[in-house]
């Protein structure tokens, strides 16, 4: 196991080069002077030369290029054009919020996806399926740009102009009054916070693994081995959770890799809508006052993020499923 | 001989299909006695699997039911309208089930051992280390060499052949009074074949448990049963000792069934076989059920189903009954009994 780790490790090296290559090119073959942005264009042309200069742009690009790779081994990304700080330290100050979010719903995608994935598969063609399944194709085929808008609209501002209690939060990760809270509430209010761009950020996905986990449970209900279960005497309980559900999890388990790139990018939009403190802001910014080492550093993190939820999902396919081999 | 073991009497199991009610057994009676192999035997579709699902209740409700009226005893022990919590302490420990697929019937994701020993386990109150060494002792049993390494091995790892003795140990490992094989070995080659019912046959005589094969081989059937139930449409259509069968099988279908046995030493092609298939349950035809396919039918047989008859004697068999005579008896459902002059022109 560790042998076949450390040989799907090496393995994605050249393919992470290769990203990074990439993205460096596309990037910097693009139309558009990031000297530009930050200046006057009425300055005369020495002092944009003497920017560019600053900036390292004037140097050629294949200089240009290694000295990225190289900045990889340094470690800090390189500068920011526009804060002119590390790149490493602007993606460590906003890693956290992004991680914390798309912990939270990674968690909650799966662990409700997949109980009602179970439920509606133990249940087959009840009133309870197919409200639930009318209810995951609508989330499924929600923007959910749309859909933090509406919770936001519902659950925070209506909320409390309807003057229900417990109004969520909508914006940012902690209340204004947070420093003055004790332990316990600050707590509670970090919590609140998190309701609403967790709840935006997982229905979509979890209404997949819902449809996805219903159609493979049902698909190894019917198997041989099932009605082999049963007529040992387990009790059904045991027969769907034990029997059912282990060889129901090999596919969807793979999904937990392939899903996390797509809750980050996800991530992007809902900290956008609830100003979360995040990379997303970090990824927009950068992207608007074309901050090229941020949106390089950024994009190639993204790529990261892929490779390494494919492993997840190699090796998690090779752990649930004895019939794999590791070699 | 004393009270059979398993009494089946006027078992009906239908199924709610797009079509309409499919009839998949309908009023099957027969009985099993305390250590006795009795074969069922019929063509594909006759109802021979829903039966012995029936007797497990593990018909799939919906579409499956068993209908009011039938009844199936164990010891006595009525099982048709028993609460599911007894009959999931029967299944497995009293009576026990083996299929057609060993590829398939044994879960994949989890070691041949613990699957054995999760049964164990279920019925006897005993500790993980103790299911594990009986785990390992039934593989022995059963003839799967080296047993204490195959308990940890997966089922992908192990032959067709290794598969089914593997389902065989978890069968057998609570005791069960009675063994339900289901075409056993129909998927096997034909030298792994002679050795799994070799192996039912020395189990059988060890453990002096009952056996239901289920089989369309009426090969096997002549190898390793006492009695047999030859099954068509849903029905019995004739039953008793296997000599008395083989030797003098009245019904035609049976009699077309014991023409289709191949035997060393014939050539191939004279192999008669049924023409024609079995009906659909939907629309079982009226009178006599085999007479869209019987060489003798007339009339009446179109006309009006025929009842059980007592080989030979023409008296119709009260249902139910026979059960505890202490001669097993031969029973026939056809007209002929009746009509024994018939018999002559095919
Ligand atoms: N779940 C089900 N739904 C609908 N019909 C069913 C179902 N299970 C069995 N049947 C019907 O019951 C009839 C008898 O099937 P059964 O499996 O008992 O036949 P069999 O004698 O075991 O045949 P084989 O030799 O092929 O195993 C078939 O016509 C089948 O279509
Ligand atoms: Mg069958």
């Amino acid at each position: 196991m560790g042998n076949y780790l450390l040989r799907r490790i090496l393995g994605a090296i050249p393919l992470v080069v290769g990203v990074a290559t990439l993205i460096f090119f596309v990037l910097n073959l693009a139309p558009g002077d990031p000297a530009a942005m930050y200046s006057n264009p009425n300055l005369p042309v020495a002092v944009i030369e003497q920017l560019r200069r600053n900036l390292g742009l004037d140097q050629p690009i294949y200089i240009r290029y290694f000295k990225w790779l190289g900045s990889f081994f340094t470690g800090h990304f390189g500068y920011s054009f526009a804060q002119g700080r590390p790149v490493l330290d602007i993606l460590l100050e906003a890693l956290p919020a992004t991680l914390i979010l798309a912990f939270w719903a990674l968690i909650v995608v799966f662990v409700l996806g997949v109980a009602i994935g179970i439920y509606q598969a133990v249940r087959q063609y009840s009133v309870a399926d197919g409200v639930l399944s009318v209810s995951s194709l609508f989330f499924y085929s929600m923007p959910s740009f749309w859909l933090g808008l509406m919770l936001m609209l519902l659950f925070s501002l209506k909320w409390h102009e309807w003057g229900l209690p417990f109004a969520l939060p909508a914006t940012g990760m902690t209340g204004v009054d947070y420093d003055y809270l004790s332990f316990g509430h600050k707590l509670l209010d970090r919590a609140a916070h998190l309701v609403l761009p967790v709840t935006t950020l997982s229905l979509v996905l979890a209404a997949g693994i819902a449809r996805y986990t219903r159609g493979q449970m049902l698909e190894v209900i019917r198997q041989d081995y099932i009605r082999t279960a049963r007529a040992k005497g387990l009790p059904e309980r045991t027969v769907i959770l034990k029997h059912a559900l282990r060889n129901s999890m090999i596919p969807v388990i793979t999904l937990f890799g392939l899903y996390l790139p797509l809750l980050f990018s996800g991530a992007v939009f809902v900290e956008v809508i609830f100003s979360w403190p995040g990379m997303g802001r970090v990824i927009v910014d950068a992207i608007l006052q074309r901050d090229y080492p941020v949106v390089m550093a950024t994009s190639f993190l993204f790529a990261l993020m892929t490779v390494f939820g494919n492993l997840i999902a190699d090796v998690l396919y090779a752990v649930a499923d004895p019939r794999i081999r590791y070699d | 001989m004393g009270s059979p073991l398993l009494e089946v009497t006027e078992l009906r199991t239908y199924f709610r299909t797009d079509g309409g009610l499919a009839r998949a057994v309908d009023g099957v009676s027969f009985h099993v006695h305390q250590g006795e192999v009795l074969g069922i035997v019929g063509e594909s579709g006759s109802g021979k699997s829903v039966t012995s699902l029936s007797i497990m209740r593990l018909i799939p409700r919906p579409p499956g039911e068993i209908v009011a009226g039938s009844s199936i005893r164990l010891k006595g022990e009525e099982l048709v309208d028993a609460p599911e919590k007894r009959m999931r302490e029967i299944r497995g420990n009293d009576v026990a089930m083996i299929f057609q697929e060993p590829m398939t019937s044994l879960n994949p994701v989890f070691p041949v051992g613990e699957q054995i020993a999760e049964t164990v386990r279920l019925h006897r109150r005993v500790g993980k280390e103790a299911a594990r060494a009986r785990a390992i002792e039934l593989l022995g049993l059963v003839g799967l060499p080296d047993p204490e390494e195959r308990v940890d091995t997966y089922p992908h790892e192990l032959s067709g052949g290794q598969r089914q003795r593997v389902m065989i140990a978890m069968a057998l490992s609570c005791e069960p009074d009675l063994l339900i094989a289901d075409e056993p070995t129909t998927a096997l080659d034909v030298t792994i074949q002679a050795q799994i019912l070799e192996l039912l046959a020395e189990l059988r005589r060890r453990l002096g448990m009952a056996i239901v094969l289920i089989t369309h081989d009426l090969g096997v059937v002549a190898e390793v049963c006492d009695r047999v139930v030859v099954m068509y449409a849903g029905q019995v259509r004739e039953q008793g000792p296997v000599e008395a069968i083989f030797r003098d099988p009245r019904d035609p279908y049976t009699q077309g069934l014991l023409a289709s046995i191949p035997r060393l030493g014939r050539r191939m092609e004279l192999l008669t076989v049924i023409p024609g298939t079995v009906p659909n349950p939907v629309r079982w035809p009226g009178g006599c059920r085999f007479h869209t396919r019987c060489p003798h039918a007339w009339e009446l047989c179109r006309r009006e189903a025929p009842p059980l008859f007592r080989a030979g004697t023409g008296d119709v068999v009260a249902q139910a009954s026979g059960a505890g005579t202490s001669a097993p008896t031969h029973d026939v459902r056809c007209w002929l009994e009746t009509h024994p002059e018939r018999r002559a022109s095919p």
